[in-house]
């Protein structure tokens, strides 16, 4: 699957409209994660446009690549980015954390069409979605499975018991997107608990290693790919992400890993994104 | 009197014949692998202790082992169970549903996702092991989550239909096996359905319901044949399925008899006393006498003598039963 210059622009500019809707949505909820979802609209936009085979018109489509989410709090990126692919209409993203909303504050599998799994307690994705792995792959299916991940939550034991599971199946119809931005709610994932090497954690562990900037849609697009060539182990693709991605003010902040903006903030964030957004089409 | 519909053993007072309610999962599930190719079991370095290797020999290619990883057996169970499988997930209780609550929780009962989740040696009786590894909070972590059915089985071969029946039911469950061989009580006849309570016995004049879980519905037993000679009549009631509790038979059983005894292998707190209590306070208010674990961890010891040390012997359910009738007269 190559991918043109064209493509690429079409993407990044689905991953502006993404994030507007992000900021969008968070202000409106007045609660939520705003720095992972900015960092992850790249990689969602390139997923959903491109690298997934999948159906809005049909969540439940069998031959479907599954997403699963592991670190339910950046949902909101996985929200918009749906709307945005044509699951449900945009401006219901305004009703996530509202009462009664299919939107809910961390992803529930039967809240809402489309999402594979309930998340939000850390460190279970990766263990789930190799279950779901190995049983597509007993029954001889031909879809692949994706987990995204975060790097906080492989301060989680689970997550590496997911992990050496994965790799002792032999499981290569699976992906990991590890979302490493080197922040989580406390401070820098370095001081909290540090993971690095983590790359080489992962190749120890009997993985398929791409390390790749995860705001670069090419390269993993290309990561998604060669992925795919790879039979007898799962892959994890080291994506080292901007959190905060596309507003300049609070890029690397862990700060905002878990707050939302404000209305004004929202409204200064917005009209960055849509300077961006007018660069994109020059 | 033994209720003749519920078809039990001849010798259901000998006790001759015991077996390990953990051999009826063992034999339940591979029954259930036969009848369902949807079927899987996984297992976290305990196959032999849980009999979950007679499943192993049969179906290899179905059975899954994920090493000591309870966490990571619930949440690779319940990515199974999402795309399509019947996964049987095999530990001991006091690691699953014990240590990977939360992921039981997220995973599988949020989720909605048909998960069998099988905690092997609950109980004192799991004995010289020790507190570690007695599982006596179970029930109670079970049955405080919606969407979860919550199963311990009298006897072996009542494990084995539970096994059967938990593996079509398309839901959540808890099944609740012991290590230790206790006495077989039911036959193949026996009716079961979950979430049906069955009247094992029952006296002309009952003043006494005694509703009980697990291998000491046998000593339960013991105790009505004993006093019902002493002119106490009783109602004994296996409840098998704890969630969802019967309510019309609990309900029945205890309006009939005007006074009520818990028995179980389980602390008190949270376990089928706590379930029955809260029933019968919103609905028939009754004298109460709970036979269980008063807020203590086990110890290690023989079956029988650490359930004489606990309070769970049949002189102490006699005990609790006379207490409970007491208590209704006085009424």
């Amino acid at each position: 699957m190559t991918i043109t210059d064209e493509k690429v622009r079409q993407i990044a500019l689905h991953a502006n409209d993404i994030r507007q809707t992000i900021v969008r949505m968070l202000a409106a909820a007045g609660s939520g994660h705003t720095a992972g979802p900015l960092g992850m609209s790249d990689i969602f936009a390139a997923l959903y446009f491109h690298v997934l085979k999948h159906d809005p018109k049909n969540p439940d489509w069998p031959e479907r690549d599954r997403l699963f989410l592991s670190n339910g709090h950046i949902v909101p990126v996985r929200y918009a980015t749906m709307a945005h692919v044509g699951y449900f209409p945009v401006e219901e993203c305004l009703t996530l954390r509202k009462f009664g909303s299919r939107l809910q504050g961390h992803p529930e599998r039967q809240s809402l069409p489309g999402l594979e799994s309930t998340s939000g307690p850390l460190g279970s994705g990766i263990s789930q979605a190799a279950g779901y792995a190995y049983a597509a792959r007993m029954d001889g299916k031909n879809f692949r499975v994706y987990i995204a991940t975060s790097d906080g939550e492989h301060d989680e034991g689970n997550s590496w018991e997911g992990a050496m599971f994965a790799a002792a199946k032999k499981l290569g119809n699976l992906t990991q997107i590890i979302d490493r931005n080197f922040i989580q709610i406390d401070g820098n994932t370095e001081d909290v608990m540090p993971l690095e090497p983590f790359g080489d954690k992962y190749r120890a562990f009997g993985w398929h290693v791409i390390d790749i900037d995860g705001n670069d849609i090419r390269q993993f697009v290309a990561a998604c790919e060669e992925a795919k060539t790879v039979k007898d182990k799962p892959t994890l693709i080291h994506a080292l992400t901007v959190p905060g991605k596309g507003i300049k003010s609070i890029e690397h902040d862990y700060l905002w890993h878990g707050k939302p903006p404000s209305k004004e903030e929202a409204v200064a964030f917005l009209k960055e994104l849509e300077l961006a957004h007018e660069q994109l089409l020059k | 009197m033994i209720q003749g519909n519920m078809h039990l053993r001849e010798d259901v007072f000998e006790g001759k014949e015991k077996a390990p309610t953990r051999n009826g999962f063992g034999k339940g599930v591979v029954e259930a692998g036969r009848a369902d190719a949807r079927v899987v079991v996984l297992s976290a370095d305990l196959a032999e202790s849980t009999r979950a290797d007679g499943f192993q020999k049969e179906f290899p290619e179905r059975f899954i082992e994920v090493g000591v990883a309870e966490q990571n057996m619930a949440t690779v169970g319940a990515g199974m169970a999402t795309y399509g499988k019947i996964p049987f997930i095999t530990s001991y209780a006091t690691f699953s549903p014990g240590r990977n609550w939360e992921q039981i929780r997220t995973t599988i009962a949020i989720n909605n996702v048909p998960v069998k989740i099988c905690g092997m040696h609950a109980g004192l009786q799991t004995g010289p092991d020790g507190a570690t590894h007695q599982a006596l909070e179970d029930i109670a972590l079970m049955r405080a989550m919606p969407n979860m059915i919550v199963i311990s089985p009298c006897d072996a071969e009542e494990g084995r239909r539970a096994t059967l029946a938990a593996a079509q039911n398309g839901k959540p469950v808890y099944l609740r096996f012991a290590r230790d061989k206790t006495p077989v009580m039911t036959t193949p006849e026996t009716p079961f359905e979950i979430g049906r309570a069955q009247v094992f016995w029952k006296s002309k004049n009952p003043k006494v319901a005694v509703f009980a879980t697990g291998p000491l519905v046998h000593n339960a037993l013991l105790a009505a044949h004993e006093l019902e000679g002493q002119g106490t009549g009783t109602i004994v009631v296996n409840v098998h399925t704890i969630k969802p509790l019967d309510r019309d038979t609990v309900v029945s059983a205890a309006r009939e008899a005007g006074s009520v005894v818990t028995v179980e292998e389980h602390q008190i707190t949270g376990g089928l006393g706590g379930a029955v209590a809260e029933l019968l306070a919103r609905e028939c208010p009754t004298p109460i006498e709970f036979v269980g674990v008063q807020d203590r961890f086990g110890q290690s010891g023989e079956p029988k003598e650490l359930l004489e040390a606990y309070g769970l012997g049949v002189s102490h359910i006699t005990a609790a039963i006379k207490r409970a009738s007491a208590k209704s007269e006085i009424q």
